[in-house]
């Protein structure tokens, strides 16, 4: 016979080059996120040297321009990226994993839609901090809680059934977009213009509390999600095989639903509605990973960090010292970078 | 002992009653053909038993428990199913897709044993997939994905296979080879089969039981010979047949006559 059934000793084997493939990838992805957070500190509106990023990073307790920038200025902001990247990529492959949709990102099911609701009746309302220093924030959490609670509600009338999810989801997207520019039409330039740069994404708002608040939330949020990478490789196979498979589906999905929506939810109230991150970056991550979840999560959190840090750094820089929204960069650099990847792909598949 | 009993079931879709009352038993190691007209309710039936539609009245017991009772995990350590449709959206390779068959037994964060490996390895080397092992699901020809599916299946160590359609959309070489799969594990590893089946004379040749289905309720059940007579399938089908034996295996055959050779002769 040409092709015998392996041995386990054999199989044990192939499995062993498999897994120092998988070594390899990380290793290099832990060298690229390394890499970017050293880069991210020494660009910037004043240039640093790598050494003086070096010195101030190992002695942050000494004072000087260079301990101030990294540590007060640079320091919250980076860290902020690449919570945030990392937490929007998970949610990507999640979501597109659960939707068994190769489009979804972690705003499919209307998350964006309610926070921007949320935050631009905060900012038109001039709340300001009235209501301490996240009161933005909070906004735009609670508009995004509103969506999913919706959203929960009709899904759980229709055992959370994927065409539902989705549906419900976009229509809500479409009323609350909606509800924006009818706001948006009585209120006040300025603060359409504000807004509307919130809206593109803000990493500018970060401070220590914020980013203890959110790193609970997305470093606790991505340590659940990735205990279901296994459940969500039999998900891709459709809710009834899963279930035929063992998977208490129906459950399964409503806590993946929950987790994902409570991180896309304090993302996008941390930093506004930071587009193209939870969309490409899995997908780019497959190509190197294959469908496997138990693989493909975690390379998609590396790769969101590396990739939103590097975006904000650029973002910063372009045209320092004023600043544009982060949302732009990862719009057009990695449209742009995706588009030439497929372009020169071999593989004739698209996922 | 009855594997798998059907209570006077009946179910159906929003305000459409589809199944009015059917009730069958199915003992172990018997292999049931589920045959009938497009809209009699064989997809229906097959979706009660699998659990994607939960029955309006009446039960389902596999081994005298309630399936809707019984988790899907449990479940699917006994119960195999091969679906009509199934879209793989994501490229996992033919070896990982069927390695997902053994999930039902692994415990949340248990990793695959050396048993599990050598189920994995002798349900490919059953179904014939080894040699595209590594390639991927959606690369795959019509009958080689039916049986690397089929070999997910196994890999679940079923007790009971429930199959839709299984030779649906394959040519006649690759429908004999996906039956004659399942009937050698029938016969040899003594596992019951229930299968809805579009094609008579594939459900004459390999079942050994058969239930014909008419407007949502069994017309006639029994071995081929007594199920598949012409006046039955006339009665059921509308539509004028001639039922020959088959030379072979002694079986009935269905030959259908059309409307013109019907007026000229």
């Amino acid at each position: 016979m040409a092709h015998p059934p392996r041995s386990v000793a054999e199989k044990v084997k192939t499995m062993g080059k498999i897994f120092k493939r998988k070594v390899f990838l990380f290793s290099l992805l832990f060298i690229l996120l390394f890499l970017s957070f050293f880069f991210s500190f020494m660009l910037g509106g004043s240039k640093l040297a790598s050494g003086e990023v070096f010195h101030a990073l190992f002695h942050p307790h000494t004072s000087g321009v260079a301990q101030t920038i990294v540590w007060q200025v640079r320091f919250p902001r980076i860290l902020l990226s690449l919570l945030i990247g990392a937490g929007l990529a998970a949610c990507g492959c999640v979501f597109q994993g659960m939707l068994r949709n190769p489009l979804a990102d972690p705003y499919t099911l209307g998350i964006s839609g309610g926070a921007a609701l949320g935050a631009t009746l905060g900012i038109v309302f001039r709340l300001g901090n009235s209501l301490g220093e996240f009161t933005l924030a909070g906004c735009a959490f609670f508009g995004a809680l509103l969506c999913i609670s919706v959203v929960y509600l009709v899904a759980q009338r229709r055992r959370f059934s994927v065409p539902t999810l989705i549906l419900a989801g976009i229509i809500l997207s479409f009323v609350f977009s909606a509800a924006v520019l009818l706001i948006f039409a009585v209120s006040e330039a300025q603060d359409v213009h504000r807004t509307v740069l919130w809206l593109m994404g803000d990493l500018s708002w970060a401070s220590a509390s914020l980013i203890k608040l959110v790193a609970y939330f997305i470093i606790g949020g991505i340590g659940l999600l990735l205990l279901f990478s296994r459940d969500l490789n039999l998900l891709t196979l459709g809710e009834e095989k899963a279930a035929h498979l063992g998977l208490e589906t129906e459950l399964v999905k409503k806590l993946l639903f929950i987790i994902t929506s409570l991180i896309t939810g304090v993302c996008v109230a941390a930093s506004g509605i930071i587009g193209f991150v939870g969309l490409i970056v899995p997908h780019f991550m497959r190509r190197f990973t294959g469908p496997d979840h138990r693989v493909l999560i975690p390379a998609s959190i590396l790769g969101g960090a590396i990739f939103l840090s590097l975006c904000d750094t650029l973002a910063r820089t372009i045209i320092a010292p004023l600043e544009l929204p982060v949302g732009v960069i990862t719009g057009i650099l990695g449209g742009l970078f995706f588009l030439i990847f497929l372009f020169r792909s071999k593989r004739w598949e698209i996922f | 002992m009855d594997l798998l009993r059907v209570d006077e079931l009946i179910c159906g879709y929003g305000d459409a009653e589809v199944l009015k009352g059917v009730s069958f038993c199915v003992k172990k190691g018997s292999l049931l053909g589920i045959v009938g007209p497009n809209g009699a309710g064989k997809t229906t039936l097959f979706r009660a038993i699998t659990r994607i539609l939960v029955p309006w009245k009446g039960e389902i017991f596999y081994c005298g428990k309630d399936i809707n009772r019984i988790s899907h995990r449990a479940l699917a350590r006994e119960v195999a199913v091969l679906p009509q449709i199934l879209e793989i959206p994501f490229s996992f390779s033919v070896e990982q897709f069927i390695s997902m068959g053994r999930f039902p037994h692994l415990k949340k964060f248990q990793r695959q044993s050396r048993y599990d490996l050598e189920v994995i390895e002798k349900v490919m080397a059953l179904c014939d997939v080894l040699p595209f092992r590594e390639r991927r699901i959606s690369e795959l020809s019509g009958g080689e994905r039916q049986r690397a599916i089929l070999a997910q299946c196994f890999a679940q160590e079923p007790r009971l296979l429930l199959l839709d359609e299984p030779t649906a959309h394959l040519d006649i070489g690759h429908q004999v080879e996906i039956l004659d799969l399942i009937r050698r594990l029938n016969r040899e590893g003594d596992l019951t089969v229930i299968m809805v089946l579009h094609d008579l004379n594939l459900a004459s040749e390999y079942c050994d039981r058969l239930i014909l289905l008419k407007e949502g309720g069994i017309f006639k059940e029994g071995d081929p010979k007594e199920v598949l007579t012409f006046e039955n399938i006339e009665k059921v089908y509308n539509t004028v047949v001639i039922v020959k034996e088959n030379p072979i295996s002694l079986k009935p055959y269905i030959l259908l006559v059309s409307e013109e050779e019907l007026k000229t002769k």
